[in-house]
């Protein structure tokens, strides 16, 4: 109750919270408040301005630029998600297991960070795209494999601490099995930058998805993506620049808002995370 | 120190040959037969063929990496598949265009976060201070591919004052580019700065100057600022590696004819010695620069034992 008070007397964390919830209400909601669907043509009004029928205008194609931001919230969330979801599940059990059992564990896991940390995350996962081809999926598979390593770190610092705290050594004592010692006392403990490092793990897996996007590396069309969106608006700057400027702010909007959660999340619980997040 | 560059150097063998053989079995990972894959629809069986001679995937796997590796220390990266021409040559030609970039958007984020860091630290809480905080909010959330267009569309556009895209009208051609780059990295040194040089100010070695006579703005910009740079530094040359990824992003945005228009371009037409000698030569970049930046910051702070 207390740190949910906390909570919400930051600033940062509020507006970010507002933000955030708007995004996953107009995912979850778009067939409810999308005004058109997001696929239907209307060629001969293509590239319209925004006007009463379509507050933010027609495509290159004629179709409403409204419901394509609207539906683009789902396919970023979807690609956010499910990299977050992987990366830490990944990361975290690879980082526990390193940090607990050390030896061999350690040294393979480490290395394997240290070689994806020296190379240049997007780079990376624009070199798997490339090989796997592009599409939703690979997208995710690309931003995975370059995610986990972060969880992994801070989980492994993390454990390294609370494996020779007494309390693990009286639960080893009293005939607890590895597993049972790092699910039940470890990981508890480490829990809370966990959550942080996902929140803005899910801001960083929605820019880099839209970045994938704009280079034609990642959703393809028709699916209405944000950064694909993007794309096709470079090419009608100065004749239409709605189709450039509308799915731009949007993924602002989404970014900034997850990013001031996390912000707010740190200085709220505690302080002392920002040195292990930076 | 000769010590520890050795060392640093030893240590880097590794992490590059881990990252030659990332980027060796790229190839390897592509779904089902990669002659089949790279040939594309509707080839010949003799195209195949062709294809699996000239990346030698017709050898066993130990024999590909080992002449993979002989030709890397020969400098050989590969010939194109699109134009035949030796990857090497075409990535010489690139280079430049890529440095002019990032050295152009480094220009660009010192112009704006120098100032600006150093009044938000000597002026903290006023509302220059807040207006130099909520730059950096927005700076580190904007997507560059958003950003880079809407400059187009008000200062290329709507205002004809620079090109839209290309390099060809030399340092006009530059500024809008390097703007686009240079945003994030500017966000990310005024919150370095003011963090940096607020914490100086608060130092006993400022009181005393002041007390004893020294002005304020000496106290400030010849005592404190030192200081509170040597961080600052070494932040600017971590960045600087980032910055050659952020280029991939900005030469798509303003068809900028470097490295990374280049990797994108031979990812679409399926050029993959294209593609691996691109991504070679920007790894490789990146870890020398962190490597150099490591140093600096022994440079930069004589209190700094590299060890």
């Amino acid at each position: 109750m207390k740190t949910a008070k906390r909570l919400l007397r930051n600033f940062a964390f509020t507006s970010g919270l507002i933000l955030t919830v708007a995004l996953i209400l107009v995912a979850l909601a778009a067939p409810l408040i999308a005004p058109m669907d997001p696929f239907t043509q209307d060629t001969a009004r293509r590239l319209e301005a925004p006007s009463n029928d379509h507050p933010l205008g027609l495509d290159d194609l004629g179709r409403d630029v409204l419901s394509r931001v609207v539906w683009g919230a789902r396919v970023s969330l979807r690609v956010g998600f499910s990299v977050v979801i992987i990366a830490s599940l990944v990361g975290v059990t690879l980082g526990a297991m390193a940090g607990y059992f050390g030896g061999l564990m350690d040294l393979v896991v480490m290395r394997l960070c240290d070689i994806l940390l020296a190379f240049p995350g997007i780079l990376l996962a624009i070199a798997l795209v490339a090989v796997l081809g592009p599409s939703l999926n690979n997208v995710v598979l690309a931003l995975a494999t370059i995610g986990w390593v972060g969880y992994a770190r801070l989980v492994r610092g993390q454990v390294l601490k609370v494996r020779e705290m007494e309390y693990v050594t009286a639960a080893r004592a009293l005939g607890a099995r590895s597993p049972r010692v790092i699910i039940r006392h470890v990981l508890p403990n480490v829990i809370n930058p966990v959550i942080v490092m996902a929140t803005l793990g899910l801001a960083g897996a929605i820019l880099s998805e839209a970045a994938l996007s704009f280079l034609g590396l990642g959703v393809q069309p028709p699916t209405p993506s944000w950064g694909a969106m993007l794309t096709a608006g470079r090419r009608y700057l100065g004749l239409a620049n709605h189709l450039a400027i509308f799915p731009g702010a949007a993924i602002m909007l989404a970014v900034m808002g997850l990013n001031f959660l996390g912000d707010g999340l740190i200085d709220a619980l505690d302080p002392k995370y920002r040195k292990q997040l930076t | 120190m000769t010590q520890y560059i050795i060392r640093r150097l030893l240590q880097m063998i590794p992490i590059t040959l881990g990252i030659l053989t990332l980027i060796f079995s790229l190839i390897h990972l592509i779904p089902g037969d990669p002659a089949v894959q790279i040939a594309g629809e509707g080839a010949r069986p003799q195209d195949i063929e062709n294809v699996r001679k000239a990346l030698g995937l017709d050898q066993p796997l130990w024999k590909q990496y080992v002449t993979y590796l002989k030709n890397l220390a020969k400098g050989d990266l590969g010939r194109s598949f699109r134009t035949g021409e030796s990857v090497a040559e075409e990535i010489k030609v690139r280079y430049p265009a890529t440095m002019q970039l990032a050295f152009g958007a480094m220009l660009v984020a010192l112009l704006v976060a120098f100032p600006l860091g150093v009044i938000s630290a000597i002026y903290r809480n006023s509302w220059i201070d807040n207006l130099a905080r909520f730059f950096a909010l927005i700076g580190v959330s904007m997507p560059s591919f958003w950003f880079g267009p809407l400059l187009i569309i008000a200062f290329a556009i709507n205002r004809e004052w620079f090109p839209v895209s290309g390099r060809e009208e030399g340092l006009r051609s530059l500024v809008l580019p390097s703007v686009t780059m240079g945003l994030a990295l500017a966000a990310i040194l005024t919150r370095m700065i003011r963090v940096s040089l607020a914490e100086e100010l608060n130092q006993l070695y400022v009181t005393t100057a002041i007390a004893k006579g020294v002005t304020r703005a000496k106290a400030i910009f010849s005592h404190a600022l030192k200081n509170a740079l040597i961080p600052v530094i070494t932040v600017l040359a971590l960045q600087f590696g980032s910055l050659l990824t952020g280029a991939i992003i900005t030469e798509q945005i303003f068809s900028w004819p470097g490295l990374g228009r280049l990797l994108i371009s031979s990812i679409t037409s399926r050029d993959y010695p294209q593609v691996q000698a691109s991504i070679l030569v920007i790894a490789l970049t990146y870890i020398m620069v962190n490597f150099i930046s490591d140093l600096l910051y022994g440079v930069a702070d004589p209190r700094i034992k590299l060890e």
